[in-house]
């Protein structure tokens, strides 16, 4: 094996061993879920604390502006002060708002994207759920973050915060398909829907330069779809504040409102990691076919550094997206996706089907 | 005879897993109904949905229970919300139904009731005909079926589908 000293497989599988020797298989199931929920919950937390440090850092640098440099060097703490900022607020109930609703949508949003975030592969090995319908899963349960954004419009009994929902509500539902369908493209080019699979698939060369035409189509479909079901710039007018203030969570304040914010930021997070494991190899090191001496040095990297390199890399393109792009009005938006996007992907999928029957990929 | 205690007791616990999943279903779906506000009648029938995704994972059906999220409560539902926030459904409007209307609705209800029970009555009858196949609901032999025995009906409801949506693109076109 090539990646020995970087694999996690036999590490989790000693785990797993130890565990069972030593208790019920019960229990060590759930301490097992246990270790996996803090450990997903820490990663989720530090990432996107740094994600909001990196968003201020990069739009600061495109408006020519310095960003945070006030608490601790370059300002890399200022996130940890927002949130106990945002920690201290004060939770102002609102009248007339539907109280249960109010309360559970943020949560509701937040669990979509945790439910996704245990269906990625960071490293080999290192995976909470790995079956055969891995792609699948993570399209189907970030659907269901639309639900809590919809209910948080709603609830907050406010005209704003309802067009919000309602602006927010159309985007996702229509930029799924497009997200679904580039996903698909490339699931007929794997040949399977399981993230280890796809990632082994790529040993010898990212997808995105074996399924070159229809692989580079299918890449940039996905990333204008993602940016938009992430409601970001320039896709953002669920939350447009020239005119709606701020959209549908514009009712929120305190932690509330930092839940709406983190999800955002992970959401994000999350589609750039599949963009990376399905277009750009995930943790596989970058690998020329034929050049055993590169490859063997690539190899050293670890695989995780290459995971979060690769995501870096797309959040960073989204992030410029964000701060270059003027924001399109909805009728824009719509025309976008189901005059040209889709069109564009059915054609596509058409397109690779017919490059992975006849063998004309590397 | 180790394996076969642990089968047992696999069974046993898929059981209490099915009764616990039942019970979430049976209490949201009740819930359904009986719940004032249509958003939080919503709200219980996608709970009543994620648990019957639940059971498709029990079969060991992944890919169902997938799609099930995704067309039900990814989809359908988000609909369902969609048109109850624009309808501004509100007490005063609720239509009041006289009481023969509802006196009619219970008698029905009942009958249909009556008409199910009695069909439940020979159930144990129905035998399955071949043995349960634990990878049938997994995506490679899903879609083999659907290519290959299940391929006419198969296309037949993507002609449906179709034709449903070039419906849609000609009703929303002005004049």
């Amino acid at each position: 094996m090539e990646f020995s000293i970087y694999d996690f497989t036999s590490f989790t599988k000693s785990l797993d061993k130890l565990l069972n020797e030593n208790m019920s298989s019960f229990w060590a199931t759930s301490i097992e879920m246990l270790l996996i929920g803090v450990g997903i919950l820490a990663f989720y937390a530090l990432v996107g604390l740094f994600l909001v440090y990196a968003e201020r850092k990069v739009c600061a640098f495109i408006q020519n502006r310095v960003g945070p440099n006030r608490v601790g060097p370059y300002g890399i703490i200022q996130t940890i002060a927002d949130l106990f900022k945002l920690l201290m607020k004060e939770l102002i109930p609102i009248k007339n708002a539907d109280k249960l609703l109010f309360n559970i949508a943020p949560f509701i949003v937040i669990i979509a994207s945790f439910l996704a975030i245990a269906a990625i592969p960071f490293a080999k090995g290192l995976h909470a759920i790995d079956f055969n319908i891995g792609i699948f899963y993570v399209i189907a349960v970030s659907s269901m973050g639309v639900i809590g954004v919809l209910l948080a419009g709603w609830s907050s009994n406010n005209k704003y915060s309802l067009i919000g929902a309602m602006r927010s509500g159309a985007q996702i539902v229509s930029y799924e398909l497009s997200v679904g369908l580039s996903l698909i493209t490339m699931v007929i080019f794997a040949g399977s829907m399981q993230f280890s699979v796809i990632v082994e698939a790529q040993r010898d060369g990212w997808f995105l330069f074996r399924g070159h035409i229809p692989a580079i189509i299918a890449f940039v479909v996905y990333l204008i779809a993602c940016t938009a079901e992430t409601n970001r710039g320039p896709f953002d007018l669920a939350e447009a504040e020239s005119e709606l203030t701020a959209g549908y969570h514009v009712e929120y304040s305190g932690i509330k409102f930092a839940f709406f914010f983190l999800a955002e930021y992970m959401n994000m997070f999350i589609v750039a990691s599949i963009a990376a494991t399905v277009f750009l190899g995930g943790w596989m090191p970058l690998h020329v076919g034929g050049f055993s001496g590169f490859n063997h040095v690539m190899d050293f990297i670890p695989p995780f550094f290459w995971y979060i390199g690769k995501t870096f890399f797309i959040i960073f393109i989204m992030m410029l997206f964000k701060w270059t792009f003027p924001r399109l009005r909805i009728d824009q938006l719509l025309t976008l996706e189901w005059k040209y996007l889709l069109p564009i992907n059915l054609v596509n999928v058409v397109l690779m089907a017919l490059i992975v029957l006849n063998g004309w990929h590397f | 005879m180790n394996s076969g205690i642990k089968l047992k007791k696999t069974k046993r616990e898929m059981f209490k897993l099915f009764i616990f999943l039942s019970i979430i279903m049976l209490l949201a779906a009740i819930m359904v109904v009986v719940s004032k506000s249509p958003v939080s009648s919503i709200i219980h029938l996608i709970i009543a949905f994620l648990a019957m995704a639940g059971h498709f994972i029990l079969l060991n059906a992944q890919f169902l229970a997938i799609a099930h999220i995704i067309v039900y409560t990814g989809a359908i539902m988000v609909l369902f919300l969609f048109v109850i926030m624009l309808l501004n459904l509100n007490k005063e409007n609720e239509p009041h139904k006289t009481l023969t209307t509802k006196l009619a609705a219970v008698i029905s209800g009942g009958l249909l009731f009556l008409v199910l029970l009695a069909s439940l009555k020979g159930v144990n009858a129905i035998k399955p005909l071949n043995k349960f196949d634990s990878s049938i609901g997994l995506i490679k032999v899903l879609g083999n079926e659907l290519f290959t025995k299940f391929i006419f009906p198969f296309e037949i409801s993507s002609i449906l589908f179709l034709s449903a949506m070039v419906g849609a693109v000609l009703l929303a076109k002005k004049n």
